[in-house]
């Protein structure tokens, strides 16, 4: 576990180091989502309906945008090549930089996500509900970018191919998350749908670390 | 290949590896032994596999044949314990520009045996490679061959029994050379060992050299 620890310690402090690379991905959230209300006009009932999906497929392409860089960075420097020696599992390693990235991304989003729902007129049970379902699905969708990360490390444009590869493994935490929000709004089970966001996340917590070593074993051939 | 010159025994055996890369031999039926406190220098052409069979004795690639003994154990057996044992410089430093050379040194130990250096034994690793001075540069700003410095500190302050180095010398002024040099004789003498690919003759007396042949 300590290798663990200092892993994501050391992912943090490169991040605290250069917290540009952060700053773009809020910046892009915060952009992205208010420029719906400004596209589609001031109409209340309008905006109240399509807040949830708006919030949460922003969340998702800013998630994105900064996974590119999540392993390619250590492939670069060669750091990858000492995770790889490090005589304790990858499996670990991969999980660790996953972890990091969501405290830096998934965590601010979440954080976020409540202040900029007030721009679509959403109450404020309202608002809790979108940061709780933002904090129960962003980890998965770490963990998905993460592989998809580690399946494209090395290949060219791989921007866009790792897009191609996490936005379809990404549906049903977004159909969950917003539909959470949607749920609470009509009277369904809100919390049924957080289950299933939490099974969700458990299930990409228990599948992808093993997906993410193995992509990355063959990266270091 | 290489005989057995003296009686002592072998920690580490390779008999007849063989690798591929892009579905063509680098190199087949490779076979030698190291024992402790013994160095070998691997030379060749560019394209010769030095890389690939220092990266097959690490693991990172999976030979087509052949096996790694450490003690006569097969090192796939138990990859980690294997691990463990290994110091790596690659062509690439493997340090992060945006921290400096102590907290790269610091980092890379703790994830390589998940303890915290003793600030004696960073020091002495800093200190053989005359990088007090610049412990609190970030390694961005730093030349390529100081750069390298950091790197075999890091292979120093690690402690391991073998050291898989690919170009060692590369990049390092007269100076640094020596003190890589003092720093391999001081890793040998305790009964480490060493594989090193080079260019530059190392010149060490009872160092053993393994040519590879050129692709075909």
């Amino acid at each position: 576990m300590n290798g663990f620890a200092a892993l994501v310690a050391r992912d943090l402090r490169l991040v605290w180091r250069r917290p540009g690379d952060v700053a773009v991905v809020l910046a892009f959230f915060v952009v992205a989502t208010t420029l719906f209300p400004l596209g589609i006009g001031p109409e209340a009932n309008v905006l109240v309906r399509i807040a949830a999906g708006v919030l949460w497929c922003a969340a998702l392409f800013a998630a994105l945008l900064s996974l590119d860089r999540l392993f390619a960075s250590d492939h670069e420097d060669g750091t990858l090549d000492l995770l790889l020696l490090a005589p304790w599992p990858l499996e670990l390693a991969a999980l660790a930089k996953c972890c990091a990235h969501w405290i830096v991304t998934g965590l601010p989003l979440a954080a976020l996500a409540p202040v900029l729902g007030v721009a679509f007129g959403l109450e404020p049970e309202v608002l809790l509900a979108l940061a709780a379902t933002l904090l129960i699905g962003t980890p998965t969708l770490s963990l998905i970018g993460g592989l998809a990360a580690a399946l494209t490390l090395g290949a060219r444009k791989s921007g866009a191919l790792l897009a191609l590869l996490a936005l379809p493994l990404c549906v049903p935490t977004l159909i969950f998350g917003a539909g959470a929000i949607e749920a609470l709004a009509t009277g369904g089970d809100f919390g049924a749908h957080i289950a299933i966001l939490a099974a969700l996340a458990l299930v990409a917590l228990a599948t992808t670390p093993w997906a993410i070593a193995a992509a990355l074993r063959q990266a270091g051939e | 290949m290489l005989r057995r010159r003296h009686m002592v025994p072998f920690l580490l055996e390779v008999a007849d590896l063989a690798c591929r890369r892009g579905g063509r031999p680098v190199f087949e039926r490779l076979s030698f032994g190291l024992a402790a406190g013994e160095l070998l220098a691997l030379t060749g052409r560019n394209g010769s596999g030095k890389t690939t069979l220092l990266r097959a004795l690490a693991l990172l690639v999976r030979p087509a044949a052949g096996t790694i003994r450490w003690q006569g154990k097969d090192v796939g057996a138990e990859p980690e314990t294997w691990r463990g044992r290994l110091a790596w410089l690659g062509h690439l430093e493997g340090l992060k520009g945006d921290l400096t050379v102590a907290e790269n040194l610091d980092v890379a130990e703790r994830l390589r045996s998940a303890t915290r250096p003793d600030a004696e034994r960073l020091s002495a690793a800093l200190a053989a490679f005359d990088l007090a001075a610049l412990a609190d540069r970030p390694i961005r700003t730093l030349s390529a061959g100081q750069r390298r410095r950091a790197a075999l500190a890091r292979v120093v302050l690690s402690g391991a029994s073998l050291w898989l180095l690919d170009e060692p010398l590369n990049a390092l002024d007269t100076a640094a050379q020596a003190g890589f040099r003092a720093a391999l004789e001081r890793h040998l003498a305790a009964g480490g060992l060493a594989i090193a690919a080079t260019h530059t003759e190392l010149g060490f007396a009872g160092m053993r050299t393994l040519e590879l042949g050129s692709p075909a």
